[in-house]
């Protein structure tokens, strides 16, 4: 019995069974005749099966050793099973491990998983075939399918298979009888393990392999040195922050948002997942005429929060034209539009921005410095993607720098402060509880409420035509 | 010039550059430790210890034919999309559990799927390489599958896929070793990124204002933050020890963590350039399948390949909690967008919602 040298663990590219390397280490613990788990001989009929143990007992063996719950223990030895290094003697289809009195055995390593792997479908045909010969009909329905189509696929072996079987059965009558049920338990565990009955799963199972093999070895050529030393030297060059600094933003960030995290800090009136209300949702709609007190606190935390969430977003552009200024957002969201737009799109709108924001005159101009306004412009030339990025990072750092905390400041802001509202709590009953259950409320199709927000959105945009800022200038003159 | 500089003197120069390459990796790494004056554990001293968590299985979403592979929220916070090895991809209300939207794959294998931020698309895809955005419709009679649209092209399967701010574009992994920005529209790649070794097998999306940068991970047990403008890999990390099965930026997006075949999450600070936490246990063998941040970034939800997610103190870097209740492998795991649940999918054909 040897290890393929060209399948590590089950798995053709790199160990990614690795962790049966772990198992097996507990496993052989878990054997030590004077610290591992304690077995007895039972009684099976009228032979007598030596060391076996008790699902309690390796439960209770492996939250001593591994210093862990009961029930990550019986967890862990559920693996050890599903893997099949601990079999069941009773209901062994089912590979689990009941914290009881129910009895299992170790599995003998010739049938651990990383010697045989892979089970090849040859080896269990003259499994089945063997036992067919046994006794004829003691195969499951599930076992007889298989053993029918392996029969078709393998026709051409199948003298082979046979013989292959009848030497096996003959050399099982030779042995011990005792020896004989314990191998055949042994071999039968095995084969749950490696083909398993429906309506259950194998361990084994891994998912797809992978295409690349990371362990193929790069041609190391000029090019492979030349790319490690160009990226190396960049990362050196690149600036880096100190670990109390950014470990500490980090620090920050958890604590300003605890209370708003529904895991740490329950979310009022209640978590619609528990209660199965869902007041939280309605409360905080995008397009909620009144937010709650916890959102407007939110958009006071960063420039982000506030444009991240559509209501802050709306009481900001509420702020802005008041003070007119509305032009900086427009040209941010407009700026987005075409960064996350069409490619299709792109010269259009690249166009609509430069007339409406950056031309000499622009109905909207916006006031960025001279370089960026020449670098911007001269990109517009040939639009792409992101050739608006200069002038929106600037816009975007003005408004976060000095709009956003003079919004902060501002009477629109106090005032949603003091409009906002503080649901309270809900406290139900278990019998409301089990009500709330059998009505949960679905809600609107997200594709309605894109639809309402696009019309919306197309409603506003014919309504407030840009400031003409010449117009208002002029009238403003008039008045003096 | 480079052709005729290596034949002329080929083992000269190759052990020059490769030295050269050593040492500048070394150096490297002491730039990155000069800035490296306190551990992540001595911050967390000040902050308190977390309490007791009753997180429980509030919805169990029962449909699949086969391993749920892969799922994703919906802004509206309630509905998700989930994905399976028998090629289905259904769109659940996840707070009634009704099904509200079916679509059969032309592939089995779906390991990618995504919402799209307005609620009215999803995008998945798997075995046939391709990336497809299926518009969603309200007639619950229309076949899905006529409207579809082919996005994404690569080589091998897709891994992962994530639309960016909009609808129109998305972001896409694969096992050939790229990932790639296509425009939806047109079909059209708008980027390509190259620098893995091998499969990459997961990615998101910085979540940062200016919106630029993803994080890729893959089985070459690397993890690469990408420029989305230039293509360049600017920052990469490896340190773990096996294929990087999962990858999710903290809140902030000043950082991200990653889950990995070792058994271990880590989590990088990308202002740091270093590692600055491993979350593992002795007894935790199995690996990592996802994780992500709960709202704060206070707590690491990890599902893991022993059936059981495991809930971490990123700060303290303890475990906090075990939750035990899928009967096979968790192969997924996302915060939903307003942070009251997760959810989780699991090889034993179903999703789980905790709260």
């Amino acid at each position: 019995m040897t290890i393929r040298s060209d399948r590590d663990h089950g798995q053709r590219y790199r160990p990614r069974m690795s962790c049966l390397k772990k198992l097996e280490a507990t496993v052989v613990q878990m054997q030590d005749p004077s610290t591992g788990v304690k077995g007895t001989d039972q009684k099976l009929n009228v032979t007598i099966i030596p060391h076996v143990i008790t699902g309690q007992d390796i439960v209770a063996w492996i939250t001593k050793n591994m210093n862990i719950d009961s029930d990550e223990a019986q967890a862990f030895g559920t693996m050890l099973v599903a893997f099949g290094y601990i079999y069941p003697l009773q209901d062994h289809k089912k590979l689990v491990l009941r914290p009881d009195g129910s009895l299992y055995r170790f599995q003998t390593p010739y049938f651990w998983p990383v010697q045989k792997w892979k089970a090849e479908d040859t080896d269990y045909a003259i499994y089945l075939a063997k036992r067919n010969i046994r006794k004829k009909g003691v195969l499951d329905a599930y076992e007889q399918e298989e053993y029918n189509k392996l029969h078709k696929w393998m026709n051409h072996k199948w003298d082979f298979i046979v013989m292959q079987a009848k030497e096996q059965y003959h050399a099982g009558k030779a042995r011990q009888k005792a020896d004989r049920v314990v191998f055949d338990c042994q071999e039968r565990a095995y084969w749950i393990v490696h083909r398993p009955p429906p309506q259950t799963h194998s361990a084994m199972d891994y998912g797809l392999d992978r295409h690349i093999d990371p362990n193929a070895e790069e041609k190391k050529t000029y090019d492979y040195y030349r790319r490690i030393i160009i990226y190396t030297q960049q990362a050196v060059m690149r600036s880096r922050v100190k670990s109390s600094v950014s470990l500490g933003a980090l620090a920050k960030y958890i604590t300003t948002f605890k209370n708003h995290d529904p895991f740490l800090v329950p979310c009022l009136p209640s978590n619609p997942w528990q209660t199965d209300d869902d007041s939280y949702w309605e409360l905080n709609t995008p397009d909620v005429e009144i937010p709650t007190k916890m959102r407007v606190e939110r958009w006071s935390f960063s420039f982000y929060e506030l444009l991240n969430d559509p209501r802050g977003r709306a009481d900001f552009k509420i702020f802005l034209k008041k003070e007119f200024s509305g032009e900086n957002l427009a040209f941010w969201e407009a700026a987005e539009e075409l960064k996350w737009g069409t490619a299709a799109s792109m010269s259009e709108k690249a166009e609509h921005i430069f007339k409406t924001f950056l031309a000499p005159g622009a109905p909207r101009w916006i006031n960025i410095d001279g370089r960026t306004m020449g670098l911007t412009v001269k990109g517009l030339e040939h639009p792409h993607r992101y050739v608006l990025d200069a002038a929106q990072t600037h816009i975007f750092m003005l408004m976060k720098k000095d709009t956003f905390y003079r919004y902060l400041k501002s009477p629109v802001y106090k005032e949603m402060q003091k409009k906002a509202i503080s649901p309270a709590p809900h406290n139900f009953s278990e019998a409301q509880l089990q009500q709330n259950m059998r009505n949960r409320r679905p809600s609107i199709d997200p594709i309605i409420t894109w639809q309402k927000e696009q019309e919306e959105k197309a409603k506003a945009e014919a309504a407030s035509g840009p400031v003409d800022i010449k117009k208002l200038m002029a009238s403003k003159l008039d008045r003096k | 010039m480079a052709a005729q500089e290596v034949a002329s003197q080929p083992s000269d120069t190759l052990t020059t550059l490769k030295t050269e390459s050593e040492t500048l990796k070394t150096k490297l790494e002491e730039e990155r430790a000069k800035l490296h004056d306190v551990e992540l554990h001595q911050v967390a001293e000040k902050i308190e210890a977390l309490g007791q968590f009753v997180m429980k299985t509030r919805r169990t979403l029962k449909g699949h034919g086969n391993k749920v592979l892969c799922m994703d929220w919906c802004k509206d916070k309630r509905r998700i999309v989930s994905s399976s090895q028998d090629g289905k991809v259904i769109v659940w209300d996840a707070f009634t559990t009704n099904k509200e939207h079916a679509v059969t794959m032309p592939c089995t294998w779906v390991m990618a799927c995504a919402y799209a931020p307005s609620g009215c698309a999803v995008a998945c895809g798997g075995l046939d390489n391709k990336c497809s955005v299926y518009p969603l419709s309200l007639d619950k009679n229309e076949n899905l599958a006529a409207k579809k649209k082919s996005v994404a092209m690569h080589t091998n399967y897709l891994s992962a896929c994530c639309f960016t701010n909009s609808d129109m574009q998305i972001l896409t992994s694969s096992g050939d070793g790229t990932c790639a920005l296509w425009d939806v529209e047109s079909g059209q790649m708008l980027q390509s990124f190259h620098g893995h070794a091998a499969d990459v097998l997961c990615l998101d999306l910085a979540p940062s204002e200016t919106g630029n940068t993803f994080v890729s991970g893959g089985c070459d047990k690397k993890a690469c933050v990408w420029d989305m403008r230039t293509g360049q890999c600017i920052q990469s990390f490896e340190t773990h020890e096996s294929d990087i099965n999962s990858v999710r930026y903290y809140p902030s997006g000043d950082a991200f963590a990653s889950g990995s075949d070792d058994a271990t999450c880590r989590l990088y600070d990308l202002r740091a350039d270093r590692e600055v936490a491993i979350y593992s246990k002795e007894s935790i063998i199995f690996g990592t399948s996802s994780v992500d941040f709960s709202l704060s970034g206070r707590l690491l939800f990890g599902g893991y390949n022993d059936y059981t997610i495991n809930v971490w103190d990123v700060l303290k870097g303890t475990r906090v909690s075990i939750l035990f209740g899928h009967e096979n492998r968790v192969s997924t795991l996302r915060v939903s967008p307003d942070g009251t649940a997760f959810c989780s999918g699991s090889w034993d054909h179903t999703l789980r919602i905790w709260a």
